[in-house]
């Protein structure tokens, strides 16, 4: 294996978003506490998320033009370690949301009922379900290029579905959740600069480790392909 | 990578028995006991990130392998 500059600055950024992300300071919120925190890592899963869709389209789009089934198989495998980084995300908003939104020991909170409420949590669900549309019909399609072509048609739908559902609707109805007016985490009016320092470096470091264990699953699944097209012969 | 394994156990061991030694005497001052404890908080999330990156890392290497013998 070769450590070439994704792997090492995948690594050297964890790192610093983990001892940065918990020991550098903090701006002291009422109701965040130490758990603004979060930032750097529940924040991150949803832009890494984003940042693999994107070249998961891309590759489906080059799919569409020069129709090599590598494509594909890369469009698909970028798909998977996005959804696989949108439910971690949505995991872990979960639980910063039970412990600020909606403490039942604290009654200036919301309860859980009006949580499930919140358009950004539906938004981001109904991303997801597409995506796991996605999946689905992979799945249901026997014949190799057919398969491709649709899914590839299919993925360019689902990341166009993304920018309504997490990125517009969420952002024209009243929600508990951060950016309202604007794009959480990257307006420069909301965050502070001691966080900025540790938030792009924790951005990076989550894609390119996504990225990372996308390219070991892509590996994997040329090398199946080449074994069972062995096996034909 | 057998020994290398034992080794890395026996090391485990050895801090565990030296946390225990500081445990015994409350009034240590320490890295790992200023500041709320949180340096505490910080190794369990780097052993674990470590532990994660090894696993990538073995798993890079197994394909490799595999790549070179197809």
């Amino acid at each position: 294996m070769q450590f070439n500059w994704l792997k090492i600055s995948a690594i050297v950024l964890l790192v610093y978003a983990v001892v940065g992300g918990l020991l550098l300071p903090v701006p002291e919120l009422s109701q965040l506490g130490e758990t603004i925190r979060n930032l750097y890592y529940h924040v991150c899963m949803w832009f890494a998320m984003m940042i693999l869709y994107t070249i998961s389209i891309i590759h489906s789009i080059k799919y569409l033009r020069n129709g090599k089934i590598e494509h594909d198989t890369k469009a698909v495998s970028y798909a998977g370690t996005g959804t696989y980084m949108g439910l971690l995300g949505y995991a872990t908003g979960a639980i910063w949301a039970s412990y600020t939104w909606a403490d039942p020991n604290n009654p200036a909170y919301a309860s859980f009922g009006s949580i499930m409420r919140e358009p950004k949590l539906i938004g981001a669900a109904t991303a997801l379900l597409i995506y796991g549309a996605y999946f689905i019909l992979r799945s249901s399609i026997a014949d190799m290029d057919q398969r491709a072509r649709v899914s590839a048609v299919y993925n360019i739908f689902s990341y166009a579905m993304l920018f309504p559902s997490i990125w517009i609707i969420p952002r024209l109805l009243p929600s508990l959740h951060p950016g309202q007016e604007g794009n959480p985490a990257l307006n420069f009016n909301d965050i502070d600069a001691r966080m900025r320092m540790v938030f792009y470096p924790a951005v990076l470091g989550w894609t390119f480790m996504g990225i990372w264990i996308t390219t070991l699953i892509i590996r994997y699944k040329f090398l199946t392909e080449k074994k069972w097209m062995n096996n034909e012969k | 990578m057998k020994n290398k394994l034992t080794a890395l156990i026996a090391t485990f061991f050895a801090l565990g028995a030296q946390a225990q030694d500081a445990a015994s005497n409350e009034t240590t001052a320490s890295v790992m006991r200023s500041n709320g404890k949180i340096y505490v908080v910080v190794a369990v999330v780097l052993t674990i990130l470590f532990g994660l990156i090894a696993y990538v890392i073995r798993l890079d290497r197994k394909i490799t392998k595999l790549e070179k013998e197809a």
